[in-house]
């Protein structure tokens, strides 16, 4: 059994919330974000933790960085008690919460990176050499005397990431990477993170709206759904479970009446592009090949199942 | 220590990059002191040493209160505000899961922006003050540099008043009562409207003794030679005993507030 970094074991946080009831009464009321969950993670894996929207995985990554105190249960990351430690934790962990920005707002890209290298009292030459190397692979170069209020989404988003890596984190939080940014953004987050994890080991646990960043990252996928866990395993698993159905957007030459290939069924048409569905646990390839062939293809894209779907046929299926 | 003064650097020249509403901001304070400079020559005329000033001294106190309006935030706000919304947002969760001292950061942050804003903010109306008055500012370069050290215990003072307001975001969903009422004690009680010496008996005694004395009150009786040897420590440590008292309430606040920390949103 390889070491653990992560450990929960029916972690749980339950808000307390006041709400108005009339003039002057309020009446108090419970919400369970996260509700027994357990899991482990092991040393230099790569884990995507997904769910649709209030499954609480923003909540359990707070508590995970000891900014939350747990309700209930025992959670430990890197041997360390997040709440009690988490300045000690802070030192090992990194975190990036896609909605938030770390980064001085009003000042340069540079800045930021200065005020991180003091903060975690980084030494010079192991700062040069992190902040060089993100500063190559995320593309940051032109940025850097950039204030960061003018950066674009996906720009912030990449000085992001590389603020939260500058001190060696051994495990890093992301927190919804990739909403909101733009394809290219999106695969260069991606890559990135696929080679941080690979070549220094770095844990890595996201989460996400977005079954593509799964699909291309991560082995394992747990999904949290209602504050518990509904599915830990690897992505395929997830998919012949819920028999979900991953989409061809195809665009013909011209208007077509639905087509019929092997292994697909067309489930939509408008004008010259159609929708076909497919297995997704299957190999999207043959289906290509058989439409090349018999009609005249001018562009197609493959589309991830929404998550909310796979968690609905999820249930279906139970 | 290093990161602390680079984040008041950072505080500083973030309100750098503000030229324009520098600008407006001396453009105000310029106007907003020639109008209290009539008001208080109508006054003193009438009674002439009230508070125990001249109309010299008068006029010097108005000008000092524009000179520290923006740095020492006679208004309340600034990073109060940032504050509040920091935590109705849930950014607050940022600030708290690295590894610095909540407190310290927005104390550097905010005398940075102290720095620069009297510097930038402060100086000019002054300096026209001057001009257009007969001020009673000294020769010293020693009184300066009290002065100085006095403005810089009453930002001090500023700082802690505003983050128990901004901390106040905690647990009101709403915080604009609170920062109304905040800046209302604050212009009153700093003196800015008028010298705290200038209310008699019980009232004028407690003015002078509460917290917001220390933005105004204190540096410009400093700057006019009211204070000397023990009285000048003594108003000294009066601003320093606040400093500490509100900054130790701040940190028990905090405390608090973060144990039962209430990250909101996503
Ligand atoms: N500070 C809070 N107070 C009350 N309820 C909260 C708070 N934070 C989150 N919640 C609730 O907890 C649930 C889980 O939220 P969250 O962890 O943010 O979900 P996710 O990140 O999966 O979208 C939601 O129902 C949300 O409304
Ligand atoms: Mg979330």
């Amino acid at each position: 059994m390889e070491e653990a970094v992560i450990e929960l074991d029916e972690l749980r946080k339950t808000f307390v919330v006041r709400r108005r009831a009339g003039r002057l009464k309020r009446t108090r009321h419970e919400v369970h974000a996260v509700e027994s969950i357990s899991f482990t993670v092991p040393r230099g894996e790569m884990v995507g933790y997904i769910g649709p929207n209030g499954a609480g995985k923003s909540t359990t990554i707070k508590m995970l960085t000891g900014i939350l105190t747990p309700s209930g249960g025992r959670v430990r990351v890197a041997g360390l008690d997040p709440s009690r430690e988490r300045t000690a934790l802070a030192q090992r962990i990194g975190v990036v919460f896609g909605q938030r920005t770390t980064l001085w707002w009003d000042l340069p890209l540079r800045d930021s990176y200065q005020l991180m290298r003091r903060m975690y009292r980084i030494e010079e030459p192991r700062f040069r050499k992190n902040l060089d190397r993100c500063v190559d692979l995320l593309d940051l170069g032109a940025l850097l005397d950039v204030p960061v209020r003018q950066l674009s989404l996906g720009q912030r988003m990449r000085g992001d990431i590389a603020a939260a890596l500058l001190h060696d984190p051994e495990v890093l939080y992301l927190d919804e990477p990739t909403i909101g940014l733009d394809v290219i953004s999106k695969a260069k987050v991606r890559e990135f993170l696929h080679d941080l994890n690979a070549e220094r080991g770095t844990t890595v646990l996201l989460t996400t709206h977005d079954l593509t960043d799964i699909e291309q990252l991560c082995k394992r996928v747990m999904v949290i759904d209602h504050g518990r866990l509904v599915y830990d395993g690897d992505l395929g698993g997830l998919h012949a479970i819920g028999e979900s159905e991953r989409t061809l957007v195809v665009d013909f030459e011209r208007e077509l009446p639905p087509v019929s290939v092997d292994g697909a069924r067309t489930v939509r048409t408008e004008g010259p592009r159609q929708w076909l569905a497919f297995p997704a646990g299957a190999s999207a390839a043959p289906v290509v090949t058989a439409l090349a062939e018999r009609y005249p293809l001018v562009d197609l894209s493959v589309r991830e199942p929404d998550i909310e779907d796979v968690i609905a046929r999820m249930y279906a299926g139970a | 220590m290093r990161l602390y003064a680079l984040v008041a650097a950072g505080g500083f020249r973030r309100y750098a990059t503000y030229r324009i509403a520098t600008a407006a901001g001396v453009f105000t304070n310029t106007v907003f002191g020639f109008i209290l400079a009539y008001t208080f020559i109508a006054l003193w005329d009438e009674r002439p040493g009230l508070g125990g000033y001249d109309q010299s001294q008068a006029l010097t106190f108005v000008w000092t209160g524009q000179c520290l309006i923006a740095a020492a935030a006679l208004f309340g706000g600034g990073f109060s505000d940032e504050l509040q919304s920091r935590i109705s947002t849930g950014d607050i969760a940022i600030d708290l899961y690295r590894p610095v001292d909540l407190q310290l950061w927005y104390l550097a942050q905010d005398l940075g922006r102290a720095a620069l804003q009297l510097i930038g903010r402060g100086a000019v109306p002054l300096a026209a003050g001057a001009l257009a008055f007969d001020l009673a500012l000294p020769a010293s370069p020693l009184r300066w540099l009290v002065f100085l050290l006095s403005v810089a215990l009453g930002c001090v003072v500023s700082f802690a008043l505003r983050y128990l307001v901004g901390l106040s975001a905690f647990w009101l969903l709403d915080a604009t009562g609170v920062n109304m009422f905040s800046t209302m004690l604050s212009m009153f009680f700093s003196g800015m409207l008028l010298p705290l010496t200038v209310f008699p008996g019980t009232f004028g005694e407690i003015a002078q003794r509460l917290p917001w004395s220390a933005l105004l009150q204190v540096p410009a009786d400093v700057l006019l030679g009211r204070h000397e040897g023990v009285g000048l420590l003594a108003a000294l440590g009066f601003q320093a005993a606040w400093a500490l008292v509100l900054l130790a309430l701040g940190r028990a606040v905090q405390a608090v507030a973060t144990r039962r920390v209430v990250v909101q949103g996503g």
